[in-house]
Order: structure tokens, then C-alpha cells, then sequence
């Protein structure tokens, strides 16, 4: 196709992601080196017959202007980057000059607010897609062992749980894991512990999630297993057969290496999606006991008096190379790929 | 699979048949258990003596007179104003999936015929803005948007869910032309069409298919989104997830549980019907990329 027509194609589709991806990427990127203007604050004299007295008191009028005026906030360099909020460079050298044991210091640095939700984000990704990949390969090799009449059905079942969008999954999920829901009184029955609630305890909290997660992750990974096992040749298996290869060594060495393919690519979906955990964590209000990286963002971002958008911007540029790292590997592996290929 | 050779003992067969049947439970029970809830009273679904009220409708016997009451429904499609959010999810779903369809197939088409180099950086740089948290785009876009004054209505929301899923559309529907043989436009070329002739009379008549699928991804996409819808409109615009939200907030009121849970219901159900009718569909879409490794 000659450059000028792909050009014409392809311009609809192009501007559309430079405009609503690239743009904002970079926008993030601006904002994140400013910060919200501090108050303006004047100092008013009082007198009373018993002498003066001076009070330092917020200029309303020109703080509103100032706002107006430059509404980016003021430049503030890497300093977003450095607070409490974020990576906290100061608290950590704090921390380890006046902690005694390592552990302690870990301790220290892992309720600074951004060290938390990183870790719960990894955690949750760390167990998720290994599950997810486990559950939902043998979902599809138990659901391709039935007969072919009523798999239709069953696949639909199967796939409920990817098809609802997250923030109505984890809430069905969450009115009955709930002290008043199903699951959960039975489980305070079953235990003999009427207090015992998904809200009491932040390891709960974050085992439901994870729960969730594979829950909702598990279709995706079965439907592209499910397809993949179709392409299995069969020469190879029945060969294996008539050698007196069982199950299990069928799988190991026939099916998984044909399929090998496809597992790297669930991993890497699924690996980016779990990176941005967020829903599940307002559809369970499990705010208290576990923030991720988005959660953090979305929190900056509805603030009620004044939205913190360098805070928001910094983090997300934080999430943004940790996307990248993630990505890395893979491509890496397209470009030396695409070299041999030429 | 069926392998002639393959004899499956009987202890396999009845353990594989036990497995999917839990599974189907863990799959599908909280959907039914919402639905069946949804005709209760809060005290019952909600329960905080006996959950055993939610089946036999304890407290909704004693507040309606009945076993089943559409209360949650009414009140909420009424007062709680869901007809305003689904008639808002229609128009976003409606317009995002045909401007994602008239652009990706355009730009798809002519990604999987251009053999130069760019094609592939193009289709890589895709891969790349694919992987972007929504959140963070949306951080991106606040302060502009605010600042242009275009913050809060439906088509700003519109034209951003349209990029956000022109990535996965030009990757699918890619994959998909891919498959489309070349020498069908060719010819037609070579009769003196020119490309946009080609790809009307040529293309357009059998690409239906790709389409349909990618239309059903942008639609579970503009259908499903909460990130994007939350924060980018006010209160009046709102679809219908970030209204499901905003009913959870105010849950000290009695009613306000029950409309969470109508409207999860009430949602969910055209999903579910367009999937069960669509699943072929679906399914080839998921595994367009993959399977080919």
C-alpha cells in the first residue's frame, strides 16, 4: 500500500491515540513536576486597648487569584517524587538511622503510603496470574474431556465472571462474603466467632481479593486454553498412547509444549491487567486494609477540597514505568525477532 | 478431543464431571444468589440475625405481604434515577462502538496491507498504549479537560473511551484482515479501483464477521467502564456503573442497598443475553491473537 493512502487510512485511528494517549501521557508527565499552591497568608495587626498583637491569617482573595492565575500549581521539580507520599527519600534514611533491626525498618517504610500500596499491587499480581494460568488450564482440559453437545452451555457459565466488569463482580462477591451475607454467616457459625467479618482483618481482606481475582481472571485464561487445545495434533498423542505414556505425561510432554505459546500470552494479559487492580478494591470498600497503585491515583484524584493533581500525576508515572518493566522482556524479545526476520 | 484410544476409567470421568460442577457453582451461584436477593427486602438480604431469612423472605413477608417484592426495581429505575443512567449508558455504548468500528477497520485494513516498517512500530506502539492503566490517563486528562471546560458531558467521554480502545480494536481486527486474502483487493486494484473502492466494495462485504467481534469488545468496554465514566462526568451525566457507586455510598439509608443490588441486576442481564447469543463471537476474539502464537 503506498504511504499516501496508508496515511489517509490510518489517520482517523492515529490521531484518535495520539490525542487521547500519547497527549495525556505527556500531560501526566508535566504535571507531575508541580504541585498545588500553598495559601497565601498575610499577617494582620490587632489592637485592643490591652496592646497589639500579630495574627497570621490565609488571604482568601489571593489565594483564589493565584489559583486562577497559574492553575498548574507551582513547579516543584522531582519534589513530588520525593515526599511522604511517594517515594519518601527523607523517611527512609530516617528510618534506617534510628531503627534498630532491618526488620523494624521494613516495618517503617512499608506503611509509607506508596511502599504499601506497592506491595499489595505485586502481592496481588504475584498470586493471581500463577493461579489464574492453573485454574483456568485445567478448567479447559476438564471441560474439553465432556461431551460436545453440552459444552456450549457450559462455557457460557464458565465465562460469567469475565464479562461483568470488576466493580460488579467484587460487589456480588462482597454481599455474600459479608458478615450479613451468605457465605459469611456461615462462616462466623462455622467458626463460632460472631465478630469475625471480612473488615476486622487486613489478611482476610486481602486473601478475598485475591480470591476475586482469580475468580474474575480464570474464564480469560480458560477461553484461550480452551481454543489453543483444539490445535493440539493428534498423531503425536495417540503415538504416546500405544508407548503407554499416562495422563499426566501426555500433558507434560505433548500438550505444553504446543501450547507454550498461548501460556506466555495469558501471562503477559493477565500480568498487565492485575498490575491495575482498582475496582475490586472500591467494590469491596477494602480501603482501609488495601490500597494499589491506581487506588492511590483515584484517591488523589476525587480528593474533596482541592484535587491533588501533581500528587496523582507522579504516581501515575511511578505505575507507568512499572508497566514498562513489566513489559520489557517482551519487547525486547519482538525486536530481536523482527531482526532475524529481516 | 476425542481420541479413539483414549480410554478415560470411570473414577476419572466421574472426578472430572464433580470438578466442572463446582466450578460452574463457584462461576455462577453469586449471580443467581444476587438475582434471587434482589426481590427481597434489605433485612432479609441483608441479614443481620439469620441469613436463612433471604431464602424463606422472613422480614419481606412482614414489609410487603409478599414472598417477592419489585420494591428495589421500582425505587430505583424512579427515584433513584437508573432510567437516567441507562439512558446514558445507551447513547456512550451506542456512539463508542460505531466510531471505534469506522475507525479501526480503517486503520486495521491498512496496518495488515502496508509492508513497510512503520506497520509493525505502529502495531508494537499499540501493544504499548494497550498496557497503559486507564487511571493514569485519566490523570492526564482531568486538568485539561477542566481547563477547556469540556469536563463532565458525555461526548468528551465518548471520544476517550473511543482511543482508549482503538489499541485492542487495530490489534483485532488486524489479526483478523490478516486472514482476508490479499489477492481479493489486489484484483480489484488492478481493474482500476482505487483503495477506498477496493476496501467498500471489496473488503466491506465480507468483514463482517471481524466486525461483529470487535464491536462486541468496544461494546463490553464503553458497557463496563468504570474508571473513565466515574471520573470524567458529573453527577448528571453518569452511566450506569458509576451510579451502582454512588448508591453504595449513601447505604445508611435503608432503600439504598437494594438499589445497588436491583441495579447490578438490571445491568447485568443485556450482558449476559448479548453474550449467551454471542459467544462464538466472543471466544474467537479472545483467541484471535493468541492461538496463532
Amino acid at each position: 500500500m503506498p504511504n499516501k493512502t496508508f496515511f489517509w487510512f490510518f489517520l482517523p485511528t492515529g490521531l484518535a491515540m495520539i490525542l487521547f494517549i500519547g497527549l495525556p501521557i505527556i500531560s501526566t508527565g508535566i504535571q507531575s513536576f508541580y504541585a498545588q499552591h500553598d495559601q497565601v497568608v498575610k499577617e494582620v495587626k490587632k489592637c485592643d486597648p490591652f496592646g497589639c498583637t500579630v495574627s497570621i491569617v490565609v488571604d482568601n482573595e489571593l489565594t483564589t487569584k493565584l489559583r486562577e492565575d497559574k492553575p498548574l500549581g507551582k513547579f516543584n521539580g522531582f519534589g513530588t517524587y520525593v515526599d511522604r507520599n511517594h517515594l519518601a527519600i527523607d523517611e527512609i534514611k530516617k528510618f534506617w538511622n534510628e531503627t534498630e533491626n532491618f526488620g523494624a525498618f521494613v516495618d517503617q517504610v512499608t506503611n509509607l503510603p506508596f511502599y504499601k500500596a506497592l506491595i499489595f499491587t505485586l502481592t496481588y499480581c504475584l498470586f493471581v496470574t500463577p493461579n489464574v494460568l492453573l485454574l483456568g488450564f485445567i478448567i479447559a482440559l476438564s471441560l474439553n474431556a465432556v461431551a460436545r453437545k453440552i459444552r456450549g452451555p457450559l462455557i457460557f457459565g464458565t465465562i460469567l465472571p469475565m464479562i461483568v466488569t470488576p466493580l460488579v463482580g467484587s460487589l456480588v462477591l462482597f454481599w455474600m462474603i459479608d458478615s450479613q451475607g451468605i457465605i459469611g454467616a456461615n462462616i462466623q457459625n462455622l467458626m463460632n466467632d460472631p465478630y469475625l467479618s471480612l473488615k476486622s482483618s487486613k489478611t482476610l481482606t486481602w486473601i478475598t481479593i485475591i480470591i476475586y481475582g482469580i475468580w474474575h481472571h480464570s474464564p480469560f485464561a480458560f477461553v484461550v486454553f480452551y481454543a489453543a487445545l483444539q490445535t493440539v495434533p493428534q498423531e503425536p498423542v495417540e503415538a504416546a498412547i500405544i508407548d503407554g505414556a499416562s495422563r499426566f505425561q501426555r500433558i507434560k510432554h505433548i500438550v505444553l509444549p504446543h501450547i507454550y505459546p498461548v501460556v506466555t500470552f495469558v501471562a503477559l494479559i493477565s500480568l498487565m491487567d492485575n498490575f491495575r487492580v482498582f475496582e475490586p478494591i472500591i467494590g469491596f470498600s477494602a480501603e482501609g486494609s488495601a490500597q494499589s497503585l491506581s487506588w492511590l491515583i483515584y484517591d488523589n484524584l476525587v480528593n474533596e477540597e482541592v484535587i491533588l493533581f501533581g500528587s496523582a500525576a507522579a504516581t501515575s508515572m511511578m505505575t507507568i514505568v512499572g508497566i514498562a518493566i513489566l513489559l520489557a522482556p517482551v519487547l525486547i524479545r519482538t525486536w530481536k525477532e523482527f531482526k532475524t526476520a529481516r | 478431543m476425542d481420541y479413539g484410544l483414549d480410554k478415560k476409567s470411570t473414577s476419572l470421568k466421574t472426578f472430572n464431571t464433580i470438578f466442572i460442577i463446582v466450578w460452574l457453582l463457584i462461576a455462577c451461584f453469586p449471580f443467581i444468589w444476587t438475582f434471587w436477593g434482589s426481590f427481597k427486602v434489605r433485612a432479609d438480604f441483608f441479614s443481620r440475625s439469620d441469613w436463612w431469612y433471604a431464602i424463606s423472605a422472613f422480614n419481606t413477608l412482614i414489609e410487603t405481604g409478599g414472598k417477592f417484592t419489585t420494591d428495589a426495581y421500582t425505587q430505583a429505575w424512579t427515584e433513584g434515577e437508573f432510567w437516567k443512567a441507562s439512558k446514558n449508558t445507551i447513547i456512550v455504548t451506542v456512539f463508542v462502538v460505531s466510531i471505534s468500528l469506522f475507525l479501526g477497520t480503517l486503520g486495521a485494513y491498512a496496518l495488515s496491507r502496508s509492508t513497510e516498517r512503520y506497520a509493525f512500530w505502529i502495531l508494537i506502539a499499540a501493544l504499548i498504549f494497550r498496557a497503559m492503566p486507564h487511571i493514569t490517563l485519566v490523570s492526564g486528562y482531568l486538568f485539561p479537560f477542566f481547563q477547556l471546560q469540556i469536563w463532565g458531558i458525555l461526548p468528551t467521554t465518548i471520544v476517550v473511551l473511543v482511543a482508549i480502545n482503538q489499541p485492542f480494536t487495530l490489534w483485532l481486527l488486524y489479526s483478523f484482515f490478516k486472514t482476508v486474502p490479499k489477492e481479493l483487493d489486489e484484483s480489484a486494484l488492478i481493474d482500476g479501483c482505487s483503495y477506498f473502492q477496493a476496501f467498500r466494495h471489496i473488503i466491506m462485504p465480507v468483514m463482517w464477521p471481524g466486525v461483529i467481534t470487535a464491536g462486541l469488545f468496544s461494546l463490553m468496554l464503553a458497557y463496563n467502564d468504570f474508571t473513565v465514566t466515574a471520573l470524567l462526568l458529573n453527577q448528571e451525566n453518569h452511566t450506569m456503573v458509576p451510579k451502582i457507586q454512588s448508591y453504595l455510598g449513601t447505604n445508611q439509608h435503608e432503600g439504598n442497598l437494594m438499589w445497588a443490588v436491583s441495579a447490578v441486576v438490571s445491568a447485568t442481564a443485556p450482558l449476559f443475553m448479548l453474550v449467551m447469543f454471542f459467544q462464538r463471537q466472543v471466544i474467537s476474539g479472545l483467541t484471535a491473537g493468541a492461538v496463532k502464537g
